[in-house]
Formats: structure tokens, C-alpha cells, sequence
């Protein structure tokens, strides 16, 4: 049995909480870097693809775990970053320019449509935010001259000083290096003021603004950021499918993001990449079982969207914690071992907030 | 003069659409007023409800009044039972929460219709299908009107319903404060399951009066993002307000496919809603004591 005795107000704000954590987050690092070396191509790629949405999971999990605000657009921040990144490219500037300026046009873009709907409540931001989605997708598809349109558009192979990540272990090293980049930007950002704020605007946007924080100020910079990781998703996305088609970043893929934040587990950023690994590893899974399934179900065409449907609902009706939730109690099984009890886990009595009267 | 005719003709088929739009908007704004939830699932539920007007007229061969008319009960016994099996348990819940329930509900209603009928569109004969009025000079179309009248006789009803039934006004004194109506008698929970069956209902009625328009599919439920333009426009509390929204946002639409190159059309409904977010965010038509967001 393990307890956590903390003695100095420090211990609260370290990234890593004991020795054993940073111990096993060095042994998960050196897998990582290692694991090009021992797995084959394939898996490279799929982790590769992992590790992208676990970016955009991060940056959303920020907006909608932390802060309490949602968005149904995120698909859109994705393309612009990767229209950004491949356009640019394609001028000739180097990927270390190109990189950084998707995320911060991403983030701009973020700013610039989260100013306006977060002075209203999260139903209007989800609204807002599904119609500049929808706009985002048809624009991606009219303007021809910069997007190619339905034709697609074919992406420059990025060089990062002279070396070209053009293969599947190119775009893992990258994905991998700005994965941990945006954690620990999440992290440090989560044990800062800033995070502090963020956590007690979702807790209670009356109290949070009773003890001085800016609610406009701080949604806006959580949506800026969050939509600039997601731009930095982008960028890497355009290089992982190599073939920008317009019609790829749809609602469809907004609920895909979401499904990560949820089944993940609101309010974790474990739970951003364990969401993301569920949301990459469902169509793989369906691939593997499709022809064994029984009365043809699946040969349907709608499956996967209805399995995330699902799937989101089922954690949200049975297991709001989702799986980061899972991974705690069962670690908690171990560390309380035997006091675990049938009340340890019960949920709360809650009650509707109103939001009409403020 | 010719001019002046087709800009006629166009306001009347956009106001159709508009009215379409308007009776998805009326099914957020019932479930919204009452429980503050909102139902992004609302367009799925109206392509249910087209499908089974479908199933009872052109498969059971129904007579269309009939068949239209036992849709909406089916439509709002499924209305019931999703909100006393599903949408209850997530009461106290964060508002995402249940918008991000009403999204995958939608996904699976529309995996589920296309198991039970299939992906491809259908329709059925309607007495309005393929019939056209002379008036003053201008032909228009019976299913468009058809709309109009449908949508004006259905807020009469609902209007004579919630205020002269002793259920209608119980439902709004729930509304209006759940716990003083709880204090009073009303059974608030049972309300509310009756709510969303008013709300299916509803969608089922815009469902079958949109199927001479355009066909019946499984993916009719997107104009479901065009209906929240117009509640949005009507201030998301108001009945008339999301009706009146709708018909703008039909005829806007309309003569931007008129006036405007191609592509614009499709995203007119979203720029007006971000407009309207950007300009007056209560909405033309905001409760005095509303709530303020």
C-alpha cells in the first residue's frame, strides 16, 4: 500500500509525483525512441497516426476537460493547419518554419472565432463552433486556386535539415517529438495560474468570476491553445496521408476528437492519449472482426460512425470517468488492497445546474 | 414584372424550407425551454419519423392521412421512451454531456435506419406530390404550400394545447421552475418524457411534409444544423421566434442560390447563424427575463 505524504506545498505542482513516476515514464521514453527499431512499418505508421490524434486529444482535452467548453469544429482547426503547413511547403519554406507557423495561424484562426461565441454559454459554443466547422469544410472544397479542390493536394515532402521524412519512421520521430512538446506544454500550463483559472471557470464560471479571473480572457487563450495544438496535428496529419482531400475533415472527424476527450476521460491527459489510442485502434479492430461478424453486420456502410456513437454514449451513461477512470480504479484495487468496497466508487447524487437565472 | 414573379416565387419556396427549418427548431426550442437540454439529435429523430410515415403509407399502404397521422404517435412513443430510458440518467450531468449523448444517439438512429430501410432515398405519394395552383399569375407548388398551411395549423394547435389544456400549462409551469411545479402536484419527470414526445412528434410532422419536397435518406438529419440557425435567430427560447427564424433562413438561402455563385448556398444557414452569434446573440425574439448567455 502506497501513500502519498506531501510535506511541502511544491509537491502539488511537480510534473511527476514520486521517483516510481519518473522511473516508469523514462522506461515508457525509451520504448518509444527504441520501438521503430523492433516493430515493422505498419505499426510504425499506426503509432505514428496515434501519436497524431493524441496531439489534437491534448490540445481539445485542455478545452473541453479543463475548461469546460466544447467544440464540435475541431476538424476545421485540423485542416487549417494542415492546408497552412502544405501550402507553404510548397513555396519552398523550410518544415521548422512551416511547423510552428500552422500551429500559430491555428491558434489565431481559434482566438478570432472563440472571442465572439465564448462570451455564451457552452450549448452556443458547440453551435457556433459546428457551423464554422461546416463553413471551414465547404471553403477547403470551393477555393480551388490554393486547395486543388476535390482534386486533392498532393503534400511536399517536409526536410528537417537535409534528412527527408518522407517514411512512416520519419513522420513517428516527428510526431513523437511535438507530442511531448504539447504535453508538456499542457502540463506546465495545467500547474500554472493559467491552469488554475481554466479548471475553476469549468468548476463555476460565478465563483471563478468572483475570485478575479477574466472569464473572456481565459476561454479565449484555452480555445486559441487548444485550437493551435490541434493545428499542429494538422500539419503532421497532411504529411501522415500525403494527399489533403477536402472532405476528410468533416463533423465526422469533429466527433472523433470528442470521442477521444470522453471515452479518454474528462480532466486527464493520460486520458487524451489512451482516447486516442481507443479511437485508432476501433477501425483496425473492425477491419480484423468485419468478416466473422454474424447476419452481414459487418458489411454495413454506416458502421463505424454508429459504433462511435455507441460507444460515447455508453461512456457517458455508464463510465463518465472513462478510461482513464478504468486505469485508476484498477490501480487503486491494487494500492488500497483489501479495503476496496462496493461505496468506494459510488457516484454522487448530482443535480441539474441551472443556467438560466445568472 | 417577370422579375418581380420569380423573387415571389422564390420567397414562397424558401419560406417552405424555411418552414421545415422551423419545425426542427421548435423541437430544440421544447426540450430546451423545458429541461435545457438540447437535442443535436432532433434531425435524426424527423428522418425517423419520415422513414416510418414511410414504412405505414407506401410499404403497409396506409392511406396518407392515416399513415402520417399513426407516424407521429409511433414517432412520439419513441420520443418518450428515449428521454425516460436514456436522456434521464444524465440529469446533473455537464450540458456537453448530454450534447455529445444527443450526437451519438443520432449516429446510431441513423446506422439504424439504414439497416431497417436501407441507404438509398425513398419517398411515397403524397396528395400534394406533383401539383401546382395558379395564383395570380404564378405557379406554385402544392407541397410547398402544403408546408406553410401544415406548419400554421401546427402552431395553433400547440398554441390552443399549451394554453388551454391543464397538460399544456403544467408543462410550462415545469418549464419555468421545475422544483415550485414539483412542489405543486405535477409529476415534472413524467412532463418532461411527454415533452420529447411532443418534440418527436413534431419532427415527425416536418418529416412527412418534406418527403414530396425532397426525398426521404438516412442522412437528411444534417438539416438539423440549418434548424439551429433559426433558433438561434428566434433567441432559443421563443416559439414564434424559431419559426419566424426558419423562414429567414430558408428565404435567405434561397435567393443566395439565386443571386450568389455556387457554393454559397450551402453555408448561407451557418454565416447567419455566426452573424446573429457575432451581432445580437439573444436573438430577434429574447425573453424578457430570459436566461443570458
Amino acid at each position: 500500500m502506497r501513500r502519498l505524504f506531501r510535506t511541502d506545498y511544491r509537491q502539488d505542482i511537480t510534473l511527476f509525483r514520486s521517483n516510481g513516476d519518473r522511473f516508469w515514464y523514462a522506461v515508457l521514453a525509451v520504448l518509444m525512441i527504441a520501438a521503430p527499431a523492433v516493430l515493422g512499418e505498419f505499426y510504425i505508421g499506426e503509432l505514428g497516426g496515434l501519436f497524431i490524434f493524441a496531439i489534437a486529444g491534448v490540445g481539445l482535452m485542455l478545452l473541453v476537460g479543463y475548461t469546460g467548453l466544447i467544440s464540435l469544429g475541431h476538424a476545421a482547426f485540423l485542416g487549417i493547419g494542415a492546408y497552412v503547413n502544405a501550402v507553404l511547403l510548397k513555396q519552398d519554406v523550410s518544415f521548422l518554419i512551416t511547423l510552428p507557423i500552422a500551429g500559430l495561424f491555428t491558434g489565431l484562426c481559434g482566438a478570432a472565432i472563440g472571442r465572439p461565441t465564448l462570451r455564451m454559454s457552452g450549448l452556443y459554443l458547440a453551435i457556433a463552433t459546428l457551423a464554422f466547422g461546416s463553413i471551414v469544410g465547404t471553403v477547403f472544397q470551393k477555393w480551388e486556386s490554393v486547395t486543388g479542390g476535390f482534386d486533392g493536394f498532393p503534400v511536399p515532402t517536409p526536410y528537417f535539415f537535409g534528412l527527408a521524412l518522407d517514411n512512416a519512421t520519419g513522420i513517428y520521430y516527428a510526431s513523437l517529438a511535438v507530442l511531448v512538446f504539447v504535453l508538456l506544454i499542457a502540463a506546465n500550463m495545467l500547474r500554472s495560474p493559467v491552469g488554475r483559472a481554466m479548471v475553476a471557470i469549468r468548476d463555476s464560471e460565478v465563483s471563478a468570476q468572483s475570485m478575479g479571473i477574466n472569464l473572456a480572457r481565459y476561454k479565449t487563450l484555452a480555445f486559441a491553445v487548444s485550437a493551435g495544438m490541434t493545428g499542429l496535428a494538422g500539419a503532421l496529419f497532411a504529411h501522415y496521408v500525403r494527399y489533403l482531400a477536402p472532405d476528410a475533415f468533416d463533423v465526422l472527424l469533429s466527433v472523433q476528437f470528442i470521442t477521444i476527450v470522453f471515452v479518454g476521460g474528462l480532466g486527464s491527459l493520460r486520458g487524451a492519449i489512451l482516447g486516442a489510442a481507443f479511437v485508432r485502434l476501433l477501425p483496425q479492430f473492425i477491419a480484423i472482426v468485419r468478416d466473422d461478424l454474424p447476419f452481414g453486420i459487418g458489411r454495413l456502410p454506416g458502421l463505424e460512425p454508429s459504433l462511435f456513437g455507441l460507444v460515447l454514449v455508453l461512456v457517458i451513461l455508464f463510465q463518465p470517468q472513462g478510461l482513464n477512470g478504468m486505469w485508476l480504479k484498477f490501480t487503486a484495487w491494487f494500492q488500497e488492497f483489501p479495503f476496496k468496497r462496493q461505496a468506494s466508487y459510488r457516484r454522487q447524487k448530482s443535480y441539474a445546474r441551472s443556467e438560466r437565472l445568472r | 414584372m417577370e422579375d418581380a414573379a420569380r423573387l415571389l416565387q422564390l420567397a414562397i419556396n424558401g419560406a417552405a424550407s424555411g418552414c421545415i427549418y422551423g419545425l426542427i427548431a421548435l423541437g430544440f426550442v421544447l426540450i430546451y425551454k423545458a429541461t435545457e437540454m438540447v437535442n443535436f439529435a432532433q434531425g435524426d429523430i424527423m428522418m425517423l419519423g419520415g422513414f416510418i410515415a414511410y414504412a405505414l403509407i407506401a410499404k403497409v399502404g396506409l392511406p396518407y392521412w392515416a399513415g402520417a397521422l399513426l407516424a407521429m404517435m409511433i414517432t412520439a412513443a419513441f420520443g418518450y421512451v428515449l428521454d425516460a430510458v436514456v436522456l434521464r440518467r444524465v440529469i446533473g450531468q455537464p450540458q456537453f454531456a448530454v450534447v455529445m449523448l444527443t450526437l451519438g444517439l443520432g449516429f446510431i438512429f441513423r446506422a439504424g435506419a439504414g439497416i431497417t430501410w436501407g441507404y438509398d432515398s425513398v419517398g411515397f405519394a403524397t396528395p400534394f406530390t406533383n401539383k401546382t395552383v395558379k395564383v395570380a399569375g404564378m405557379v406554385l407548388g402544392q407541397d410547398n404550400l402544403s408546408i406553410i398551411v401544415g406548419t400554421v395549423l401546427l402552431c395553433v394547435v400547440l398554441y390552443l394545447f399549451f394554453s388551454k389544456t391543464r397538460l399544456g400549462v403544467a408543462m410550462q409551469a415545469a418549464s419555468q421552475n421545475q422544483l415550485a411545479a414539483y412542489y405543486m402536484g405535477i409529476p415534472v419527470r413524467r412532463i418532461f418524457s411527454l415533452i420529447w414526445a411532443i418534440s418527436a412528434a413534431v419532427a415527425c410532422l416536418a418529416g412527412v411534409l418534406l418527403s414530396p419536397v425532397s426525398m426521404i435518406d438516412v442522412n437528411m438529419g444534417s438539416l438539423g444544423i440549418k434548424a439551429f440557425a433559426a433558433a438561434v435567430i428566434g433567441g432559443f427560447g421563443s416559439i414564434p421566434g424559431c419559426l419566424v427564424g426558419g423562414v429567414i433562413v430558408g428565404i435567405v438561402e434561397q435567393f443566395a442560390g439565386y443571386k450568389l455563385p455556387t457554393g454559397f448556398q450551402e453555408v448561407t444557414s451557418n454565416v447567419v447563424l455566426l452573424l446573429m452569434l457575432l451581432v445580437r446573440p439573444q436573438g430577434l425574439f429574447a425573453e424578457r427575463m430570459g436566461k443570458r448567455v
